[in-house]
C-alpha cells in the first residue's frame, strides 16, 4: 500500500510541478537554516572529554579580602598560586593539576633561522593522564620532575613537525627563551572543544604547543598569559611581583579528578575545611565560599556557548515554523484541488483512513525531498561559516547524529504539516464531489 | 467596495485563511525583532573609540628571553619610529582598543571605600600618547614630562607610590562627580595614595566589553611609561593615506633594532576594528538573510494560496463578470481580500512581536522594542501581500464572462 501511495505522490508532483517545487523549497530553506545553526550549537555545546567529564572538577576558593565583599557572590574564578600549590601538595584527589597559559620563544638550533613565539602551558605532572592527552612519542613528566624543577617539555604534534620535522624527538633538546629543555613527549593531534581546562582566553582555541612544569616556568620567569585578578596591592619586596607565591592575585586554573562523581561531596568538604583553616590562620578574610563544578557544570556556568549562537538557533527554528505554515497552506491547496479524484477513490471504496494515509505519505515525501535539499543548504551554510577565520570555524562539520536529525526533522515536520490538510481531505463527502462533475 | 461577500467567502475557507494570517503574523513578529537586533548591532559597530583610527597603525613586538636594557631599547625604538617619513607621532602603550587584552583597576572616591565606584581600563604610555591616539582634550592638560615614571622604576620591588596624576574620560568624570568639575579632584585606584585628575578627554574606549555598554568609555591614562617587554605595543600615527608604507617601515625598523626581535602582530586600526566586530557583522548579515528568506517564503505562501483560490473560484468569477462586474472590480476583490488577511496577520503579529521582545529582554538582556518598528514591519508586510497577490488577482480579472455559461 505504501509503495502505491508513494507512486501516487510522485504522479501528483509531476502534475503540479511549480507548487511541489515551492513546497520542497520552503521546507529545504527552513531545514537548511535550522540544521546549520543547530550544528553550530551542537559543536559548541559538546562534551570536550566525554569519558570522564563527570569526574573532573574545577574547585574554587574565595581568597579575596573583605574589600568589595557582597554576601552570596560567586568566589574567584581562578586560584592563587599559594592555594594551588598547597592543594597540589596535599594531594587529596585521585589526580590534580595546577596550570596557567603562557608563551615562549622557540629558538631554532640552526643559526640564521628566526625564533618564533608559541603558546605554552605551565602545568604539573597529572595534566596528561587526567585529560587523557594522546601521545605520539614518549609521555608526560612525573611529580618528581615537577619537584626538581626539571627543564622538560612536551611538544604538540604541530610544534614537533615544525622543529623536528615530525620525527621522534624524545630525548632531544629544544631552546625555549633563555633555556635548554629536554623533550619528554610529543602529543598526537588533540583538540578538546571547547578548550575547557582554561576558559580565560579563547574558549574554542587550540591547545598550546608546548607544555612544561609550572615550577620550572617560575624559575625562568617565563611570560604568562590569561586573566589575573588582584584584590590588594602587591607586596613591594617580592621580585616575582604579581606572580609571586604570596601575591594577592588569582591566576591559576586548578583541576582535580575524583574516582567517582559521588566523591565530590567529600572533596567539597575538604575544600571547606581548607578554607576554614586558611581563615583561622588569617590568610582568608571572607566567610567560606567554595565551589566544585564538574566539566559540563563549569562550561554552563561560564556560558561558553555564545548568546548569539543560541539566538540564531531560535531564529532559525522560528523561520522553519513559518516555512512549515507555508507548507500546510500549500498542501491544503493541493489536496483540495484534487477533491474530485479523492471523491472518486472514496466512491470506489477507499476508506477515510486510506485517504488520510495517502495524503500523509505525500506530505512525507515532500519532507524527504526538502530534507535532501535542506541538507545541501546546511552543508553550504556550514561551508560559508568555515570560510570565516574565527576560532571555531574549522571544527564545524555535520556529523552522523546531525545528519540523521536532519532527515527525521524534515520528514516529521512535513508530516505534521500534512496532518491538517490530510484531515480536511478525508472529510470530503464523496457524493458532493461526484455531483458537481 | 463591499466587504461582506469577501468576509463570507473567507469564513468558508477558515483553515486556509487562518494559515495565511498566522504566517504573516509570525513573519511580522520575527522581522520586527530582527530589524531591531540589526540596528542594535549596527549601533555597536558604529561606536567611536575616541582615537584617530584612520591615521593609526599598531605593531606588537617582543624579544627572546630577558632584556636588561628594555627601557633604553624602547626609547631607541620610539626614536626610530618617529624618524620614519610620514609619521606624525609614535608611542608605546600597554593596551590598544580592539586588541581584547586589557588592564583594569577599581576606582574609588575615598581611600577606605569597601566597594569600588567603578572599574576603569588603564592606559599606560609615554607623554606623547594622547597626541598619538588623537584624543580630544576637553578640560585640563595632558601629562608634563616631569610627571612620567618609567615602568622599570614603578614595577621595581619596594616602589609603592601611586601615580600622582591621571587623565580620565568625560563618561568616567560624570560617573565619579556628576555635575562637578573633575579637574583637581582626587580618585583612589593604584596604590593607597590619591591620584589627582589633571585632564579630561572626550572619549576613549576600553579594549574589550568588560563592564558592559555603560562602562565602555571608563578609561584612564596614568603617567607610567611602559617598556617594550610590557606587551610591546607600539602605536604610530601617520599622515592620512600613508598608513601602509609607514606600517611596512615600522615593522622593518623594529625588527632590526635588537638581536632577536619577533613581530607578534601588525596592522592598521581599521583592520583591528573589522576583526573586533566580525561577530557582530556576521550576526547582522545572518539576520538580514533570515528576514529576506522570511519575506520570500511568506510571499510564496500568499501566491500559492491565492492562485488556488482563483482557480477554485473561476466559475464564480465568470458569473460575476457575466452579471456586469468589471475587471477592475474583480482585481480589487482579491486585493481587498489580501489586505484584510494581511491586516489581521499584522495585528496578531504586533502582539507576537511585543511578546517575543519580552522574551528577548529577559533572556538576552535586550532593550525594549521601540514602537517605531511596528509600523515599519506592518508597512513591509502590507506591501509584500499586495505585491504577491497581484499576479493571481490579475489572472482572476482575466477570466472571461463566458466561463459562467460553460459547465466544467
Amino acid at each position: 500500500m505504501f509503495a502505491y501511495y508513494f507512486d501516487l505522490a510522485l504522479r501528483s508532483f509531476r502534475r503540479n510541478k511549480v507548487l511541489t517545487a515551492l513546497m520542497v523549497l520552503a521546507i529545504a530553506l527552513g531545514i537548511g537554516a535550522s540544521m546549520t545553526t543547530l550544528t553550530v550549537f551542537h559543536v559548541l555545546s559538546g562534551d570536550p572529554i566525554p569519558t570522564k567529564s563527570d569526574r573532573l572538577f574545577y574547585p574554587q576558593l574565595d581568597p579575596a579580602t573583605m574589600n568589595g565583599y557582597t554576601p552570596g557572590e560567586e568566589p574567584e574564578e581562578q586560584m592563587t598560586r599559594y592555594d594551588a600549590e598547597e592543594l597540589l601538595r596535599q594531594k587529596r584527589a585521585m589526580r590534580q593539576a595546577m596550570m596557567t597559559g603562557g608563551s615562549v620563544a622557540v629558538v631554532p638550533e640552526k643559526a640564521g633561522l628566526t625564533p618564533f613565539y608559541v603558546d605554552a602551558r605551565y602545568t604539573s605532572a597529572d595534566f596528561f593522564p587526567m585529560f587523557e592527552t594522546p601521545f605520539l612519542f614518549g609521555g608526560g613528566w612525573s611529580a618528581a620532575e615537577d619537584a626538581r624543577h626539571d627543564r622538560v617539555v612536551v611538544l604538540s604534534k604541530e610544534l614537533n613537525e615544525r622543529v623536528f620535522a615530525g620525527g621522534n624527538s624524545v630525548g632531544r633538546s629544544i631552546r625555549l627563551g633563555d633555556a635548554e629543555f629536554r623533550v619528554v613527549g610529543v602529543l598526537d593531534a588533540w583538540r578538546p572543544v571547547p578548550k575547557f581546562y582554561d576558559l580565560t582566553s579563547q574558549n574554542f582555541g587550540v591547545p598550546e604547543q608546548a607544555f612544561l612544569p609550572f615550577s620550572t616556568s617560575r624559575d625562568l620567569r617565563m611570560e604568562r598569559n590569561g586573566s589575573m585578578n588582584c584584590w590588594a596591592n602587591i607586596g613591594g619586596d617580592d621580585p616575582e611581583g604579581n606572580t609571586g607565591v604570596n601575591a594577592p592575585c588569582a591566576w591559576i586554573q586548578y583541576w582535580v579528578e575524583l574516582e567517582s562523581p559521588a566523591q565530590a561531596k567529600e572533596y567539597l568538604q575538604y575544600l571547606r575545611d581548607y578554607s576554614e583553616q586558611q581563615r583561622a590562620s588569617g590568610r582568608f578574610e571572607r566567610p567560606t565560599n567554595v565551589r566544585l563544578r564538574n566539566v559540563m557544570e563549569w562550561l554552563a556556568f561560564q556560558e561558553v556557548v555564545p548568546r548569539d549562537v543560541r539566538m540564531q538557533v531560535w531564529l532559525a527554528f522560528g523561520f522553519l515554523l513559518v516555512c512549515l505554515l507555508n507548507t500546510v497552506g500549500l498542501l491544503l491547496a493541493k489536496f483540495l484541488r484534487r477533491a474530485n479524484e479523492i471523491g472518486v477513490r472514496r466512491a470506489l471504496g477507499a476508506s477515510r483512513r486510506a485517504i488520510f494515509a495517502q495524503c500523509l505519505v505525500e506530505a512525507g515525501t515532500v519532507g524527504l525531498a526538502g530534507g535532501v535539499l535542506g541538507l545541501g543548504l546546511a552543508w553550504l551554510g556550514l561551508w560559508a561559516l568555515r570560510q570565516q577565520s574565527s576560532g571555531v570555524a574549522d571544527i564545524l562539520h555535520l556529523d552522523l547524529p546531525m545528519l540523521a536529525t536532519t532527515f527525521v526533522l524534515s520528514v516529521v515536520a512535513s508530516m505534521l504539516a500534512g496532518l491538517v490538510p490530510a484531515w480536511q481531505a478525508c472529510q470530503l463527502a464523496p457524493a458532493m464531489q461526484l455531483k458537481s462533475q | 467596495m463591499e466587504l461582506r461577500p469577501i468576509l463570507s467567502t473567507l469564513r468558508r475557507h477558515k483553515t486556509a485563511s487562518a494559515l495565511i494570517v498566522l504566517e504573516i503574523a509570525l513573519s511580522c513578529a520575527i522581522i520586527c525583532n530582527a530589524l531591531f537586533l540589526i540596528s542594535g548591532r549596527l549601533e555597536r559597530m558604529d561606536r567611536p573609540s575616541g582615537m584617530a583610527e584612520e591615521e593609526l597603525v599598531r605593531v606588537q613586538v617582543t624579544g627572546v628571553g630577558t632584556d636588561d636594557n628594555a627601557t633604553a631599547r624602547t626609547e631607541s625604538d620610539l626614536a626610530l619610529l618617529r624618524a620614519i617619513p610620514g609619521v606624525k607621532s609614535a608611542s608605546i602603550v600597554n593596551q590598544v582598543v580592539y586588541d581584547g587584552s586589557s588592564w583594569n583597576s577599581g576606582v574609588n572616591l575615598s581611600p577606605d571605600q569597601t566597594h569600588i565606584t567603578l572599574s576603569a581600563s588603564i592606559y599606560l604610555g609615554d607623554a606623547k600618547l594622547p597626541e598619538t591616539m588623537g584624543l580630544k582634550l576637553v578640560a585640563g592638560r595632558t601629562f608634563n614630562p616631569d610627571e612620567m615614571v618609567k615602568w622599570a622604576v614603578a614595577n621595581s620591588p619596594g616602589y609603592d607610590a601611586a601615580p600622582p596624576v591621571a587623565i580620565i574620560t568625560t563618561d568616567m568624570a560624570k560617573k565619579l562627580w556628576p555635575g562637578e568639575d573633575p579637574i583637581g579632584k582626587t580618585l583612589y585606584s593604584w596604590g593607597d595614595a590619591g591620584t589627582r585628575v589633571v585632564g579630561v578627554v572626550e572619549q576613549l574606549a576600553r579594549p574589550n566589553e568588560i563592564g558592559g555598554a555603560a562602562a565602555h568609555y571608563y578609561s584612564m591614562l596614568l603617567p607610567i611609561e611602559p617598556d617594550y617587554t610590557v606587551g610591546g605595543r607600539y602605536l604610530v600615527r601617520t599622515e592620512p593615506g600613508r598608513r601602509e608604507e609607514v606600517l611596512k617601515a615600522a615593522v622593518d625598523v623594529l625588527q632590526k633594532n635588537g638581536p632577536t626581535r619577533i613581530i607578534l602582530n601588525q596592522g592598521t586600526l581599521d583592520q583591528m576594528r573589522a576583526a573586533y566586530y566580525r561577530q557582530d557583522r556576521s550576526m547582522a548579515w545572518m539576520l538580514v538573510i533570515v528576514c529576506v528568506a522570511l519575506l520570500v517564503v511568506t510571499a510564496l505562501g500568499i501566491v500559492g494560496l491565492a492562485s488556488f483560490w482563483v482557480q477554485q473560484r473561476t466559475k464564480q468569477i465568470g458569473v460575476r463578470r457575466a452579471l456586469g462586474a468589471t475587471r477592475t472590480q474583480i482585481l480589487r476583490y482579491f486585493q481587498t481580500e489580501n489586505f484584510l488577511l494581511a491586516t489581521a496577520g499584522i495585528v496578531l503579529g504586533m502582539m507576537m512581536a511585543y511578546g517575543l521582545n519580552q522574551v528577548l529582554m529577559a533572556k538576552a538582556e535586550l532593550p525594549r522594542l521601540p514602537a517605531l518598528y511596528l509600523p515599519v514591519g506592518a508597512l513591509v508586510l502590507w506591501l509584500l501581500g499586495q505585491l504577491s497577490v497581484l499576479g493571481p488577482a490579475r489572472r482572476a480579472a482575466a477570466v472571461p464572462p463566458a466561463v459562467a455559461t460553460r459547465s466544467v
